[in-house]
C-alpha cells in the first residue's frame, strides 16, 4: 500500500525531539494532519463575529461530555421508587445537587450545556444562510450538520428524560406517542419505542444507554465528517467568494490565512467571552427564569397527573409551535399526524436548502431586498413560534390577539420561505460579487 | 491497471452470492437487538385488573386511580353535567360514538354502563397528556365563556366534555377511551375486566 507520507518533508532536524517526530511520522500522519487540518489549512482572512460559533460547538461538545461522565458516575436511571417514596432517579439528581461534592456545578454545567449547545448551533446555522455556506461546493458539510442537529434534538430530547421529573416524563409521554400518530405501524413503534405500554423504567433505562453511548458515538461521527467535508472544500466566508480561485506561486489562497495560528487565537477570544457568558449562568442563573430548567421538574414523575402547562425547553418549542398549528384533518388522516409531519418536515426541510436556493450569490451582501426581507420575516416568525411554543395553548397576545391563529400563520411562513425560494430567489436583484473578499 | 483485464463471470456470481448470504446474516443477528427493546415477558405480564369502591363518590366529585400505569378517572356526573351532553352532540367530533373507543356497552349517550358514574382512560387520545378537569361553566377557570364544562387537555388544547368527548377542529382525533369494566356490587367496580358478551 502507498504511504500518504512523504518523508522528505518530515525528515527529522536532527534534534531528539525532531527524532521522535520523525519516528512517528514513518508510523502515523501526525504532522501531516496537523497542517492539513491546522497549520497549512488556509481559511479565509476576513472571518467575522458570526465564524465563532463552530469552534464554540466543539468547545460546548467538549463541555458536555466532560461534566456528562462525572454525572454518570453518581447518577442512577431507575424509576423504581425508593424509600421515601420518590423515584429512584430523581433522588440521585437530588443527591448530586446536595451531596456530591460539586455535583451542583457539574449538573450545572451540563444543564446550561445542553442550552447553550442549541444557542451556539443556531447561531452557526443562521450563519449559513447569512453567507450562502450550503451551497455549492458545500451541499454535504450542510446535510451532515442538518444531521448533526437531528441527532443534537434526540440527544436532548433523551436526556431531558433522565432527571425523572414531571416534565421529563410528560414530555417524553407527548414526543414518544408522535410515533403512534403514522398510520398502521404507528402504535407497534411507539411501544417498541418505550419498552412498555407506558413511559416507564424501560422507557429511563434506554434512553440513558441512548443518551450516554449511542447518540454521542453517532454525533461524534457526524461531526468528523462534517469537518472533513469542509477542509476537503476549504470555508465559505461574509462574501461568499471561493478563495481557491485566485493562488500564490505556492498554490495557496492569495486570501487565505492559515487557520493555526490565526484563527486559533481569534477562537480563543470567543471562547474566552463565552466562558464568561457561560459562568455567569451557571452562577447566578442556572435555572434562566424556568426557561433551562423548568419548574415542574423539580417535582418527581407522576404518571397519573400532566401538570397544568407543559411545554419542551425552550430549544424545541419553534417546532414545538409548528406541531401544535395542525389541527384539522386531511386526507383522511387525523391532525395529529399532520402535526408530526410538520414537525419532522420543519427539520428535513433544510436539508433540501442548497438546492431550494437558486441565487447567482451566495452572500447576503450581494443579494437583493427580497432575500433581506424574506429572511428578516422568517428570523421573527422562528422567534415567534419560538414564543409561543413556550406558551399554552390558549396565550393571546396583550390578552387580546390569540396566539394560535398566529401560529398556524408563521408555521405557513415557515413553510413557504423554503418552498417558494427557488422562485424569489431567482427574480432577486443582484449586485456583483468582488473578485476577492473584501475586509 | 490494464484495460484487458477481464471480469471473470463465475467468480462475480460467487462474489455477489457470498456478499448476499453475509448480508441476511447480518440482518437476522439485528433481530435479537430489535427484539430487545420490545416490552419484556414482565412488563407483558403486568396490568391485573383494579377494584375500585365508589361509596364516598358524591356527585360532581371524580376520583383517579390507576391501571396498568395510566390514571382511569371516575366521575360521579350530576344532573346538570348530564344534561349538556345533548346540548354538545353539534360541537363534538364524534357524537354517538362511532369509533371503537369504548366497549359496546358503553357505546351510548353516555358513554357509560350507568348514566351518572362515567369511567374513562385519563390519557388525551392526542400525545398522551392527562387532561385537567374544567368542571365549572364559563369561564371562571380560562376557558371560554360557552363552556359547558369539562376537561381541557394542558398540552395541546384539546377539549373534551363530561362523557370523555372531543370537541371539532382540536388536535385529538378520539374521544377518550372508556376500559373496559363491570359493576361487582352497586358501589364497586372492577376496571380492566368485563364479562364476555355484556
Amino acid at each position: 500500500m502507498a504511504s500518504h507520507t512523504d518523508f522528505e518533508k518530515y525528515k527529522s532536524d536532527g534534534t531528539l525531539q525532531g527524532n521522535l517526530l520523525e519516528w512517528i511520522d514513518a508510523r502515523f500522519p501526525a504532522t501531516s494532519m496537523w497542517r492539513g487540518h491546522l497549520s497549512e489549512y488556509y481559511a479565509p482572512k476576513n472571518f467575522n463575529f458570526w465564524y465563532f460559533f463552530g469552534s464554540l460547538a466543539i468547545v460546548v461538545l467538549v463541555i458536555q461530555i466532560v461534566t456528562g461522565i462525572f454525572l454518570v458516575m453518581h447518577y442512577k436511571p431507575d424509576a423504581s421508587i425508593n424509600a421515601n417514596g420518590i423515584p429512584v432517579a430523581f433522588a440521585s439528581v437530588e443527591y448530586i445537587m446536595r451531596d456530591v461534592s460539586w455535583g451542583w456545578l457539574i449538573r450545572y454545567m451540563h444543564s446550561t450545556g445542553a442550552s447553550a449547545f442549541f444557542v451556539v448551533v443556531y447561531l452557526h446555522m443562521f450563519r449559513g444562510m447569512l453567507y450562502g455556506s450550503y451551497r455549492q461546493p458545500r451541499e454535504l458539510i450542510w446535510i451532515f450538520g442538518t444531521l448533526i442537529f437531528l441527532c443534537l434534538m434526540a440527544e436532548a430530547f433523551m436526556g431531558y428524560l433522565l432527571p425523572w421529573g414531571q416534565m421529563s416524563f410528560w414530555g417524553a409521554q407527548v414526543i414518544v406517542n408522535l410515533f403512534s400518530a403514522i398510520p398502521l405501524v404507528g402504535e407497534p413503534l411507539s411501544i417498541w419505542i418505550r419498552g412498555d405500554f407506558v413511559v416507564g423504567d424501560a422507557t429511563l433505562n434506554r434512553f440513558f444507554s441512548f443518551h450516554v453511548i449511542a447518540l454521542p458515538l453517532v454525533l461524534l461521527g457526524l461531526i468528523a465528517a462534517h469537518i472533513l467535508a469542509l477542509h476537503e472544500v476549504g470555508s465559505n466566508n461574509p462574501d461568499g467568494v471561493e478563495i481557491k480561485k485566485r493562488k500564490d506561486v505556492h498554490g495557496n489562497p492569495l486570501d487565505g490565512i492559515p487557520f493555526h495560528p490565526y484563527y486559533t487565537v481569534k477562537d480563543i477570544v470567543g471562547v474566552v467571552v463565552f466562558l464568561m457568558v457561560f459562568s455567569i449562568i451557571v452562577f447566578f442563573a442556572p435555572e434562566g427564569g424556568g426557561y433551562l430548567l423548568e419548574y415542574n421538574n423539580f417535582f418527581p414523575a407522576d404518571p397519573l397527573k400532566t401538570p397544568p402547562h407543559i411545554a419542551p425547553v425552550w430549544y424545541f418549542t419553534p417546532y414545538y409551535s409548528l406541531l401544535r398549528a395542525m389541527v384539522w384533518p386531511l386526507f383522511g388522516l387525523d391532525a395529529k399526524f399532520w402535526g408530526v409531519v410538520a414537525m419532522g418536515a420543519g427539520v428535513v426541510i433544510l436539508i433540501f436548502l442548497p438546492w431550494l436556493d437558486r441565487s447567482p450569490v451566495k452572500s447576503i451582501r450581494y443579494r437583493g431586498p427580497i432575500f433581506k426581507t424574506l429572511l428578516t420575516l422568517f428570523v421573527i416568525s422562528f422567534v415567534i413560534l419560538g414564543f409561543l411554543g413556550t406558551q399554552p395553548p390558549s396565550y393571546a397576545f396583550f390578552g387580546v390577539i390569540p396566539g394560535a391563529p398566529i401560529a398556524q400563520i408563521m408555521s405557513a411562513y415557515y413553510f413557504l420561505f423554503f418552498l417558494t425560494m427557488p422562485w424569489w430567489s431567482k427574480i432577486d436583484k443582484y449586485k456583483p460579487e468582488p473578485d476577492r473578499v473584501t475586509m | 491497471m490494464s484495460n484487458e483485464c477481464k471480469v471473470d463471470g463465475a467468480r462475480r456470481r460467487l462474489v455477489v452470492a457470498t456478499a448476499a448470504v453475509g448480508g441476511v446474516g447480518a440482518i437476522a443477528a439485528v433481530v435479537p437487538f430489535v427484539a430487545s427493546m420490545l416490552p419484556s415477558e414482565r412488563a407483558k405480564a403486568a396490568g391485573a385488573p383494579v377494584e375500585v369502591d365508589l361509596g364516598s363518590l358524591e356527585s360532581g366529585q371524580m376520583m383517579t386511580v390507576e391501571w396498568r400505569g395510566r390514571p382511569v378517572w371516575i366521575i360521579n356526573r350530576t344532573p346538570s353535567m348530564l344534561e349538556s351532553l345533548p346540548k354538545l352532540d353539534d360541537a363534538v367530533a364524534d357524537p354517538k360514538s362511532e369509533k371503537p373507543m369504548q366497549p359496546a356497552y358503553c357505546r351510548n349517550e353516555t358513554r357509560s354502563i350507568k348514566a351518572e358514574i362515567l369511567v374513562v382512560v385519563g390519557i388525551c387520545t392526542h400525545l398522551g397528556c392527562s387532561p385537567s378537569a374544567k368542571f365549572k361553566k364559563g369561564a371562571e377557570e380560562g376557558m371560554d365563556s360557552a363552556w359547558l364544562g369539562g376537561f381541557l387537555c394542558p398540552c395541546h388544547g384539546s377539549t373534551f366534555d363530561f362523557a370523555g368527548r372531543v370537541f371539532k377542529n382540536k388536535p385529538a382525533p378520539d374521544n377518550l377511551e372508556v376500559p373496559p369494566h363491570t359493576y361487582l356490587s352497586e358501589k364497586r367496580i372492577l376496571i380492566g375486566e368485563d364479562k364476555k358478551g355484556a
